[in-house]
């Protein structure tokens, strides 16, 4: 021990440390074994490798931190990587859906996929677009937030603002009662009531109608949530300059709770844009182009998905698979425009 | 402009919860006027109830009456906006609005309340920055976000948004207690600027600060929880630090405070 006394007296706060190299280490050696493992049997699938590599590599750094760091540096590290775990397994559906959905939609990725409608297409012929379903798409999702996001948002301020009691609290349980409400349900009630009770036809507004139903209390809990954050020393602030309640809510909580109202937005959105189940009971659903939202039935984006899926031939998949992957896009690039407008802005404000 | 401030019986509620008991004093304009105190002993409370910020939190109540000069602020039909147009408040904590440049924050009273003109409110930022002492210091940053100054420029930020709408009293609650020394130095300079035009009510924990800045001290105190605050005594700041007729008023200011 001739170095060691060389050496000053060791910290007592400095404990004992695995080297850096033993995770790779132990990965390596997890690997090895769940080798060996599956050339004699137990392991002999992808799922079973992966399964086992992880579970030894994860058994042996607890007992390892263990004997060498001690009991509170092996919980952390056995957290640790659990969590790392939970991450990736949680990615892997996610990116596998975006990456099968880019390779098999991009067949049909073309011009004429966004410029021809499916009319006199039938199922077996190539060709053929989604132009009339991106179309109605975009005017049922427009109308839908139209009608879902101002009466969302005074709803939000109604409950922060104003309600006390039992009415906000009988209108707050409405709220989440709506947030788990099928949407076949809300499909249904359209068509129950404005179609069968009301006698209108069937329209891309009917669809729209039902696609609110559905934002609705998604807007009004995301803005709840963003207002209740604002700090009541800034109505208080505003208040004392003596300007009126209304005008405060206006011009101060609102704008400052404004990015967390455009990102809840845009959840409710990218909710409904990909809803099925309603816009199949109340738009019926065509394969011609029909700009008119509020006479005759009009296609959308998940409906022609689904009607197309279920066709055997194909080039019928192949057209689901690109309307999927336009839908995706589409719900992509207006979370992207939400983005940015936050990011203005907050660098507006300077933060 | 000032105005005198006559305060007679006021007892504050939490909804049943008395805070305050039976009140009673007189605010002299053009002058500063203190309100020290233990922790809990209503003297927030009592500035609150001066510009009716108090009844902002829900189920808070006052009785009694607060006269500004003739008029009673809690009289029939009294418009709470108008009283604190005319009252203005400083609070314990900077609180510019985040999502406002310096200059927008100075003049948010104003262009709130209708001022549109852009040159005028130009001005009239100018003047109230001026009037706060922060001028030199943000003139080359004011449409910069009020939220990036120090804690005490955004504190003479919010004086200035104070008193830009030219109010005739303002109220300071604890204005200097998130502040560092130097920092709570310029306020208090402000203070003794200020005290020439508008009247002037600061609550404190800080008595040197109460001694330094104040013409007259109200000394409040709280017989033990739960039981309301009420005045201990009132008189001019020279005799409740030296020679306070009350007993627990010389216990407080000596630090010999139970």
């Amino acid at each position: 021990m001739s170095t060691a006394t060389a050496l000053p007296p060791p910290s007592t706060l400095v404990g004992r440390k695995l080297p850096r190299w033993t995770p790779a280490a132990l990965v390596a050696g997890a690997l090895a074994i769940a080798g060996v493992l599956a050339v004699l049997g137990p392991a002999d699938s992808i799922e079973g490798f992966v399964l086992w590599t992880g579970s030894l590599f994860l058994i042996g750094q607890t007992v390892a931190s263990f004997a060498v760091e001690g009991g509170r540096h092996a919980r952390d590290r056995l957290v640790t990587s659990l969590i790392y775990t939970s991450f990736v397994i949680t990615v892997i559906p996610l990116v596998s859906v975006l990456i099968l959905t880019i390779k098999n939609g991009m067949a049909r990725f073309d011009s004429s996929f966004f410029s021809s409608s499916l009319r006199n297409i039938a199922a077996t012929n190539a060709g053929g677009g989604a132009y009339h379903a991106l179309v109605g798409t975009i005017e049922q999702v427009l109308i839908a937030t139209a009608f879902a996001v101002p009466v969302g948002i005074f709803v939000a301020i109604y409950l922060v603002e104003f309600g006390t009691g039992g009415f906000a609290r009988t209108v707050s349980t409405f709220v989440d009662v709506m947030t788990g409400l099928p949407s076949i349900v809300a499909g249904l009630f359209i068509l129950s009531f404005w179609i069968l009770a009301l006698g209108q036809g069937y329209s891309g507004f009917a669809g729209a109608l039902a696609l609110a139903i559905l934002m609705l209390p998604i807007v009004v809990r995301s803005t709840e949530e963003m207002l209740r954050l604002v700090p009541d020393a800034l109505r208080e602030a505003s208040y004392a300059l003596g300007v009126p309640r209304w005008k405060t809510i206006v011009r101060i909580v609102i704008p400052t709770a404004l990015p967390g109202i455009v990102t809840g937005v845009m959840l409710g959105v990218a909710r409904v844009a990909g809803e099925t189940a309603p816009v199949l009971l109340v738009t019926f659903g065509t394969n011609s182009i029909n700009t008119d939202p509020f006479s005759g039935p009009q296609s959308s984006l998940p409906l022609f998905v689904y009607q197309q899926a279920g066709l055997p031939n194909q080039v019928a998949i192949d057209r689901a698979w690109t309307g999927a992957l336009t839908l995706i896009l589409f719900v992509m690039l207006l979370n992207l425009a939400a983005r940015l407008v936050t990011y203005f802005w907050r660098a507006r404000m300077g933060r | 402009m000032a105005k005198r401030i006559e305060i007679e019986s006021l007892s504050c509620f939490y909804g049943n919860f008395k805070a305050v008991e039976d009140v009673t004093l007189s605010v002299e304009p053009k002058s500063v006027t203190a309100f020290i105190g233990p922790s809990g002993c209503g003297k927030s409370t009592v500035l609150r109830a001066l510009n009716r910020m108090h009844e902002v939190t829900p189920g808070a109540h006052v009785t009694g009456r607060v006269l500004l000069d003739q008029d009673d602020i809690y009289g029939p039909g009294v418009d709470p906006v108008q009283v604190r147009r005319t009252i203005g408040m400083v609070f314990q904590r900077p609180n510019p609005f985040p999502t406002m440049s310096v200059l927008d924050n100075v003049v948010a009273g104003l262009r709130l309340n209708g001022m549109k003109t852009k040159s005028t409110l130009a001005e009239e930022a100018e003047r109230a920055l001026r009037g706060a002492g922060l001028w030199d210091e943000v003139k080359d940053r004011l449409h910069r976000p009020g939220a990036g100054l120090s804690g005490g420029q955004q504190q003479r930020v919010c004086i200035a948004r104070a008193i830009a709408v030219q109010p005739q009293v303002l109220l300071m609650d604890e204005p200097c207690s998130a502040l560092d020394p130097i920092s709570t130095l310029a306020i208090e300079d402000l203070i003794a600027q200020l005290r020439d035009q508008y009247t002037i009510v600061i609550v404190t924990h800080n008595m040197q600060q109460a001694s330094r800045v104040s013409e007259r001290t109200g000394f409040f105190n709280i017989s033990g929880v739960g039981q309301p605050g009420k005045l201990i005594e009132m008189d001019s700041t020279h005799k409740i630090f030296s020679n306070p007729t009350e007993k627990r008023t010389e216990d407080y200011v000596t630090g010999r405070f139970g």
